[in-house]
C-alpha cells in the first residue's frame, strides 16, 4: 500500500491520456455489461429449462402441429412421469405492436409440469374453474395494467374464431411470478378447451408437448422411444431435452447469443490494444525513472509489479465503474419489457466481467513490465543524459 | 582518514568492454583504485573517458568484464542482480547530473522513495525525510513538486534522496553539471559538509577543476586506467 502513492502518481503523468484510456475501457464495460443483460434476457427461457423436461414436436418443423390424442399415447410410454401439451396462439393485445407470448394449455397440469411459474392457491383454482380465464406473467401485466378481474380481448392473426367474431376474450383469474430471477414472466396462458372450441380449423391438433421423465439420466432414451411410437404416422416426432427446443427457438431469430459474445470478444481484444498502447508509451517515456528507481533499489521484480500495478489500477477503477453502473441500472428495472422481459445483471456474468477487468490489467501490461524489468540500470540511465 | 584502515572501495583487474555491433569497445583497462573511509575522491577525465562507466561499477549498477569490485568487504560483482539491487538500496546514495526525480511527486515524496525498501513505518519515514530535508536545507519546501524548484534546490532534493537511508558511500556522477557557478558552489558545499561533519565517503565524476578542488583526492581517467597526475 505504501506504493499506492506512486503508482497513482504515475498513472496521473498524462491526465488527457489516462482519462481517454479510462474512458475507453469504462465504455466498453458498458457495453459488455448490456450485452450480457440483453443476452440473459433473450436466452432465459434457455437457462429456464428444466433438465427432467423433453419437448416432443413435429419433426419437419415447430410450425406443423401434432394430435391432441398423442398426449396419451406419451403417457404410457415408460420412464415418462407427465405430459402437457402447449400451443402457439400469437395474440396481440390492441396493436400488433403489443406482442407477447400467448399459449392455450391445460391448466391444472401445466402448472405441475411448470413449478417456476408462481401463483396463489386461490389465484390456481380460480383459474381452473374458469373456463374463459387466463394467468399473465408480473412483467406482461405491469406492462398493461392488468389487474385480477379484468377483461382482456387478445386478436390472433393465425387463430380466427369460428362464429367469427374478431377477439377473443380472456377473464385475468391470475398474475403468476417467477420461482428464479431468470423466470420469464411475459406469458399469457389460457384454457385450451376454449381455444379449441372457438377455433375454426385445425380442431384436436397441439403444437407441441412437454414430456417430464421420471430419471434425468434416461431423458434421452424416453426421447427416443417416443419418437420410435410415432415413427411411421402421418405426424412423426422429434424428442429434445427443452433447453434443445428453446435453442432452436432462439435460432430462429438468428444466433444472437453467438453474436452478442463475439462482439463482446472484439470489444474486449480493442480495449485490450489500446490499454496495451498507453502502458507501453508510458513505460518507454519513462525509461530513466525506472532506471532511476532501480538505481535506488528497486529490484526488476518490483519495477514488474509497479508497471502491472498501474495497468491494474486503471483498468479497475475504469471498468468496474461500466460494470457498477449496468448494475445500477438494472436494478431501475426493464426500459422496455415488451422486447427485454427478463432485465438483470446475472451474477456470473458480472464475475466473468469483473475477472475481464483483470485480464485486461495483466495483459495490457505484460509486455511493457516485462521490458520495464529487463531493461538494464546504467542503459536506462544512460539514454536519460 | 588512515591509511591503515582497509579501504573503503576496493577495485581490481577492472576490465570493462562495451560491444557495439562487431566493434568492442575496452572502456575500462585492467583498472585499480582504492577509496577509503571518509574520503571525498573527484574522478575527472576527458569525455568519453569511462567516468560514468567506473562509477555506474563501483555503484553495483553494471557488471565489469573482469575483475573484482569489493566495497565494504563484499564482493559486488559476485552476487546476483537481486541481491545487488537489495545492496544498492541500503550502502549508496546515488546524486545524477539531472537530478532525476519523480515529476508527479513532491519533495517529500521523492526523498521518501529510497525509504519505500525498508521496513520503516510510515512515521519513522516522515521523521528520515524531514532530517535529510533540513539537512539539505529545504524544509520549508518539502511539498513543493520538482518544477517548482530551480535547479540547485531539485539538486538538493537528489541529494537528501541520496542520504535519507544513511548510506556510508555517495556516488554523484557530474552533480553541478547542470547548474550555474553559484548553484554549484552551494551543492558543493553542501557535499563537503556530508563528507566532512557526517563521515560519508564520496565519489564524485566532474570535469570542472575548480569543483574538483573542493575533493580531498582527484584522480583522472585516462586511456582506461586511473593516474593522479593532471595529464597534460
Ligand atoms: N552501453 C554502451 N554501449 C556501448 N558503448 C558504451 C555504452 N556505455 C558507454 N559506452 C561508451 O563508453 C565510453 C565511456 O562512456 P562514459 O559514459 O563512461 O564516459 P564519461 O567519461 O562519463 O563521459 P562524459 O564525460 O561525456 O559523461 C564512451 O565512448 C561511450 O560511448
Ligand atoms: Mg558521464
Amino acid at each position: 500500500m505504501k506504493f499506492f502513492r506512486l503508482v497513482w502518481g504515475n498513472l496521473w503523468r498524462k491526465p488527457l491520456r489516462t482519462t481517454l484510456t479510462g474512458l475507453s475501457v469504462f465504455v466498453a464495460f458498458l457495453l459488455f455489461g448490456l450485452l450480457c443483460v440483453i443476452r440473459q434476457s433473450l436466452t432465459a427461457g434457455i437457462s429456464m429449462a428444466g433438465a427432467d423436461r423433453l419437448v416432443t414436436r413435429q419433426k419437419v418443423s415447430i410450425i406443423q402441429m401434432l394430435p391432441v390424442s398423442y398426449g396419451d399415447r406419451i403417457a404410457q410410454i415408460p420412464g415418462v412421469a407427465a405430459v402437457v401439451h402447449q400451443s402457439w396462439f400469437g395474440g396481440i393485445y390492441k396493436d400488433p405492436k403489443n406482442f407477447f407470448p400467448s399459449m392455450p394449455v391445460q391448466p391444472e397440469k401445466y402448472l405441475e409440469m411448470y413449478p417456476e411459474f408462481v401463483l396463489p392457491e386461490a389465484q390456481r383454482k380460480a383459474w381452473i374453474a374458469d373456463r374463459r380465464g387466463a394467468i399473465v406473467g408480473r412483467s406482461l401485466a405491469e406492462r398493461f395494467g392488468w389487474k385480477i378481474g379484468d377483461t382482456v380481448p387478445l386478436m390472433s392473426p393465425i387463430w380466427r374464431r369460428a362464429d367469427g367474431s374478431g377477439a377473443w376474450e380472456f377473464h385475468v383469474d391470475g398474475i403468476y411470478s417467477g420461482a428464479k430471477k431468470s423466470t420469464d414472466t411475459s406469458q399469457f396462458f389460457f384454457h385450451y378447451k376454449y381455444y379449441d372450441e372457438g377455433r375454426s380449423f385445425a380442431k384436436g391438433m397441439v403444437g407441441w408437448y412437454t414430456v417430464r421423465v421420471k430419471d434425468p439420466a434416461k431423458a434421452d432414451e424416453v426421447a427416443k422411444t417416443i419418437d420410435a411410437e410415432f415413427a411411421n404416422s402421418p405426424y412423426e416426432t422429434k424428442t429434445e431435452p427443452e433447453g434443445a427446443f428453446a435453442q432452436a427457438f432462439a435460432q430462429q431469430v438468428g444466433n444472437i447469443g453467438a453474436i452478442m459474445m463475439s462482439i463482446q470478444a472484439a470489444v474486449f481484444l480493442t480495449i485490450l490494444f489500446v490499454a496495451a498502447n498507453t502502458v507501453a508509451q508510458a513505460v518507454r517515456e519513462r525509461t530513466e525513472e525506472i532506471g532511476v528507481l532501480k538505481a535506488l533499489g528497486f529490484s526488476n521484480r518490483m519495477v514488474f509489479g509497479l508497471v502491472l500495478a498501474e495497468s491494474l489500477l486503471l483498468a479497475a477503477v475504469a471498468g468496474l465503474a461500466g460494470l457498477g453502473l449496468i448494475w445500477l441500472i438494472t436494478l431501475g428495472g426493464s426500459p422496455s419489457p415488451a422486447f427485454l422481459p427478463v432485465f438483470y445483471f446475472p451474477i456470473p456474468d458480472f464475475m466473468v466481467g469483473v475477472f475481464l477487468v483483470a485480464l485486461l490489467g495483466v495483459f495490457a501490461a505484460a509486455l511493457p513490465a516485462w521490458q520495464a524489468m529487463r531493461m538494464g540500470v546504467a542503459e536506462a540511465l544512460r539514454r536519460a543524459t | 582518514m588512515s591509511e591503515s584502515q582497509p579501504p573503503l572501495v576496493r577495485v581490481r583487474g577492472v576490465d570493462k568492454v562495451y560491444h557495439r555491433g562487431s566493434e568492442d569497445i575496452h572502456v575500462l583497462l585492467n583498472l585499480d583504485l582504492d577509496v577509503h573511509p571518509g574520503e571525498f575522491l573527484a574522478l575527472m577525465g576527458p569525455s568519453g573517458s569511462g567516468k560514468s562507466t567506473l562509477l555506474n561499477l563501483i555503484g553495483g549498477l553494471d557488471r565489469p568484464s573482469q575483475g573484482t569490485i569489493e566495497i565494504g568487504g563484499e564482493r559486488i560483482d559476485e552476487i546476483s542482480s537481486r541481491q545487488l539491487a537489495a545492496w544498492r538500496a541500503r550502502h549508496v546514495g546515488f546524486v545524477f547530473q539531472f537530478y532525476n526525480l519523480m515529476p508527479v511527486m513532491n519533495a517529500e515524496r521523492n526523498v521518501e522513495l529510497p525509504l519505500l525498501l525498508t521496513h520503516l513505518n510510515r512515521g519513522e519515514r516522515r521523521q528520515h525525510v524531514e532530517t535529510a530535508l533540513h539537512v539539505v536545507g529545504l524544509a520549508d519546501r518539502s511539498r513543493h513538486h520538482p518544477r517548482q524548484l530551480s535547479g540547485g534546490e531539485q539538486q538538493r532534493v537528489g541529494i537528501a534522496r541520496a542520504i535519507v537511508t544513511d548510506p556510508t558511500l555517495l556516488l554523484c556522477d557530474e552533480p553541478t553539471g547542470d547548474l550555474d557557478r553559484k548553484s554549484g558552489d552551494e551543492i558543493l558545499g553542501l557535499l563537503q559538509a556530508l563528507n566532512r561533519e557526517q563521515g560519508k565517503t564520496i565519489i564524485m565524476v566532474t570535469h570542472d577543476p575548480h569543483a574538483a578542488q573542493r575533493a580531498s583526492r582527484i584522480v583522472y581517467l585516462e586511456k582506461g586506467q586511473l593516474v593522479s597526475e593532471r595529464p597534460s
